[in-house]
């Protein structure tokens, strides 16, 4: 059939077009942070934000499979965890599992999850604190530490 | 028919995109630790993007030092380079990566920063600008990464042409756990770069003996061994060549091409029948693979070497056949790339979720034989171009949520706008009479409390006469001025002088009493004027969040929609070239082993045509010679035959001898 193009793709057209994508890449993260903060603003002011964050502390064989957080009773996440999200949290990152709003004054932040211990035992933890929220945003971090010998979820507040 | 040449090329190994943080340690500023979430996920655009955004509030400070980030800002910059670099965007994670470098800031961090822009710098063909900035690291090096940029630096060298700092590496790091083998296997080629041919040999023969069971270091012996064999039969050493070619394990990713060459190694010694034992079985391989394409005519090659023609000329013919099915193949996967099915199915989301992607691409309709394409889609250019084209792809998606956002967040502030609008003139109205007299209010309080501190230090009783007291004071004064003027009686002026004593007395003997009470009372008042003034500052604040609910956004929703826009149509027409470029890959990689089975399928004809003669040539020989047998067996029989006809008759043996002597030469 003997169908060729015969065209060549030198090493200039593949550089040129990755530099072209480069920039439109920048562009693009350039508007993807102007969204968020307009989101933020627009969606999330900080008299009324409040966000939720999960992080891990430095234990060894914990699996966290799934995580509820409660609000005033009221259920606002449920969060079933892969793999990769695993890995993610076990190598220090910090997941916003939740981005809401609330009244100023006090509230109640409950946290309830499902976990395997290294040996695959399953256990359910359970715990809330209560926070204050002011004028600034209130940031509350949900540190999980594996099974619960009374400190297997903290708290803490930004 | 020529055996593969041996390529001088050092293992890189540097190419690992996995990402590693810099600092092991859990960030402790959230939004950071964030980023470090979504890198780890390998979703880089989020990790830029957040990081980005929590950078630029950081500098938008008026304090930095006192937010979260300030003592992770050097780690903060450096992981953002880090992430560009990940996301392919070399040119930013440079410039990012640089200004750590030319920051104040510990050698440690800043060797590592050197070491990963070196590596972008290789990773993007500029091995000089990569040895420049090798160059530039100095001072304390993190252990963690020491093997790291030793290697990197003795591969610098040997694609810079400068063997001999390679080797001088290369030697150190013999007996690292995480390089030994690829600096093993490279210190052979530098030595073979340098011309030092026996200490080359010597090196790879090592590399190729390393011990170790796991898949890395099996691959590494692999090559070793396949580089030495070819090696080898280069400089003419078939034998020792072989010995090296048979090393390489029959299911690894080398052992095609080691077949190959083993079965070469036989027929340079002239041992046709063995080359046939690694040739048959690379021959039942995927006939795609270059190695068992060039092996369909290596077997009747050597068959006929071995003299057997026929043989030799069914398995040209069944390489035809073999050939006519690939280039049949190949024309069809031509077809489909010109109709667009190559990137229909690179663009499918389920294959990505699958690490055997690229196998499974080709049991989706209509795609294009990969198995072709495997060589090309493994390369460094075909691969960068495929990532750019996922990674439009995906912003194309992530545009049009954001266009679909836009306008809802648009829809939003108007209807804000239209609720609150009306409202707020009547609130402000109303604002307005309390806030005048809450003003009146409160600067009573503050003159009574100048007025009490003044009486600390010069004291006023009557500032604190009760209202009875006062009406009472009044009514004595009115008394006092009547006794005065109508001169009554001394009884009626000194009970007036008496009600006058009583209030006094009353008023000074309470004074201090009183002043205290006074004090508790204005702090009972700061009690309410503080809850007063907090409802205020909460009016102003719901009053200001409400008019900021839908004022100024219109023109930053304008820009960003256009912003949106711009952006798709650049896009676009990225999208459009990225394609067509790994079209034109594609089919140019195509078209190539398309030309390669055409001059085989060349050779094949030829090679069959000749083979045919030579085996038809040898039938006729072989038929000419058994009739020769024949006639010669019949000559003898009628020989005995007459002699025993001589022996019983005695007469006429001259007839029939003649008679005989005919029919033979007949």
């Amino acid at each position: 059939m003997g169908t060729s193009m015969a065209q060549e793709v030198s090493k200039a057209q593949i550089k040129g077009l990755d530099e072209q994508v480069q920039e439109i890449k920048k562009d693009v993260l350039g508007i993807s942070t102007e969204l968020a903060l307009l989101e933020e603003k627009l969606l999330y002011p900080s008299n009324t934000q409040v966000s939720v964050f999960v992080s891990f502390a430095d234990k060894e064989g914990f699996r966290l499979d799934a995580m509820d957080v409660k609000l005033d009773g009221q259920e606002v996440v449920h969060h079933l965890y892969t793999a990769k999200e695993l890995e993610a949290l076990r190598n220090g990152g910090v997941q916003r599992i939740y981005t809401g709003n609330i009244r100023t004054g006090e509230h109640q932040i409950e946290v309830v999850f499902l976990g395997k211990s290294g040996l695959g035992g399953v256990y359910r933890e359970k715990a809330s604190h209560t926070i204050t929220k002011g004028v600034k945003p209130k940031l509350v971090e949900v540190k999980v530490a594996g099974s619960g010998l009374g400190d297997a979820i903290e708290f803490k507040e930004w | 028919m020529k055996p593969f040449k041996l390529l001088l090329i050092p293992i890189l190994n540097i190419g690992i995109m996995t990402f590693q943080t810099v600092d092991a340690k859990p960030a402790t500023d959230l939004f950071f630790g964030e980023a470090i979430y979504y890198a780890h996920k390998g979703e880089y655009f989020d990790a830029i993007s957040r990081l980005d955004t929590e950078l630029g509030q950081y500098y938008g400070l008026d304090e930095p030092g006192l937010d979260s980030l300030h003592q992770f800002i050097d780690n903060a910059q450096f992981s953002v380079g880090d992430f560009e670099l990940y996301y392919r965007m070399h040119q930013r994670a440079g410039r990012a990566i640089t200004s750590v470098i030319e920051g104040n800031v510990e050698p440690a961090v800043r060797n590592k920063a050197i070491y990963r822009l070196a590596k972008i710098l290789l990773q993007k063909n500029q091995p000089v600008n990569a040895l420049h900035a090798i160059e530039r690291i100095k001072g304390d090096i993190p252990d963690d990464i020491r093997d790291d940029i030793e290697y990197v630096k003795a591969v610098i060298f040997m694609v810079n042409g400068r063997p001999t700092d390679a080797i001088n590496i290369l030697t150190g790091l013999q007996s690292s756990s995480t390089h030994g083998g690829f600096a093993a296997y490279n210190l052979g080629i530098a030595l073979l770069q340098l011309g030092k041919d026996d200490e080359g040999i010597i090196q790879l023969d090592k590399a190729g003996a390393t011990s170790g069971s796991d898949e890395g270091t099996k691959a590494i012996r692999d090559k070793a061994n396949l580089a030495l064999g070819y090696k080898l039969l280069e400089s003419g050493q078939p034998e020792m060549a072989k010995k090296y070619l048979d090393r390489v394990r029959l299911n690894g990713a080398f052992s095609n091409r080691a077949l190959l060459g083993s079965g070469w190694a036989d027929i340079a010694l002239k041992q046709y029948d063995r080359a046939l034992v690694p040739w048959t079985m690379l021959s039942k391989r995927n006939v795609t693979d270059r190695a068992v394409q060039e092996v369909l005519l290596g077997v009747p090659f050597a068959y006929g070497k071995l003299g057997l023609h026929g043989k030799a000329a069914i398995l040209y013919g069944k390489a035809l056949d073999s050939f006519d099915t690939e280039l049949n193949k190949l024309d069809a996967s031509i077809k489909s790339i010109h109709d667009g099915k190559f990137l229909e199915a690179l663009a499918r989301e389920e294959l990505k979720l699958d690490k055997s992607w690229v196998v499974k691409l080709r049991d989706l309709p209509d795609a294009p034989e990969t198995h072709y394409l495997m060589h090309l889609m493994a390369s460094h250019d075909f691969q960068e171009s495929l990532q750019n084209y996922f990674d439009l792809e995906e912003m194309r998606k992530r545009l049009l949520k954001w266009e679909v956002n836009i306008n809802a967040y648009q829809e939003l502030v108007n209807i804000r706008r239209e609720y609150y609008k009306p409202l707020l003139p009547v609130i402000e109205k109303q604002f307005q009479l309390l806030d005048s007299r809450m003003r009146l209010r409160i600067e009573q309080r503050d003159n009574l409390e100048n007025k009490l501190q003044s009486m600390l230090i010069a004291p006023r009783p009557q500032f604190l006469a009760t209202v009875s007291e006062r009406i009472n004071g009044s009514r004595v004064e009115n008394l006092e001025k009547r006794v005065k003027h109508l001169a009554l009686t001394d009884e009626s002026r000194q009970r007036v002088e008496l009600l006058r004593g009583v209030l006094n007395w009353n008023i000074l003997t309470e004074y201090h009493e009183r002043l205290t009470q006074a004090f508790k009372r204005l702090r009972e008042l700061d009690g309410v004027v503080a809850d007063l003034k907090n409802t205020y500052r909460s009016f102003v604040r719901t009053r200001q969040s409400a008019t900021q609910s839908y004022e100024g956004y219109d023109d930053v929703l304008n820009t960003l929609r256009l912003k949106v826009v711009d952006s798709q149509e650049r896009i676009k027409t990225a999208m459009l070239r990225q394609g067509h470029m790994l079209e034109t890959m594609a089919i140019n990689e195509l078209d190539t082993r398309r030309k390669r089975i055409e001059g085989d399928q060349v050779k094949a004809r030829f090679a069959l045509a000749e083979s045919y003669d030579r085996a038809q040539k040898a039938q006729a020989d072989e038929e000419l010679l058994k009739t020769v047998e024949e006639n010669a067996r019949r000559a003898g029989e009628l020989a005995k035959e007459k002699e025993k006809s001589e022996a019983l008759k005695g007469g006429d043996i001259n007839n029939v001898n003649d008679t005989t002597g005919k029919d033979v030469v007949k």
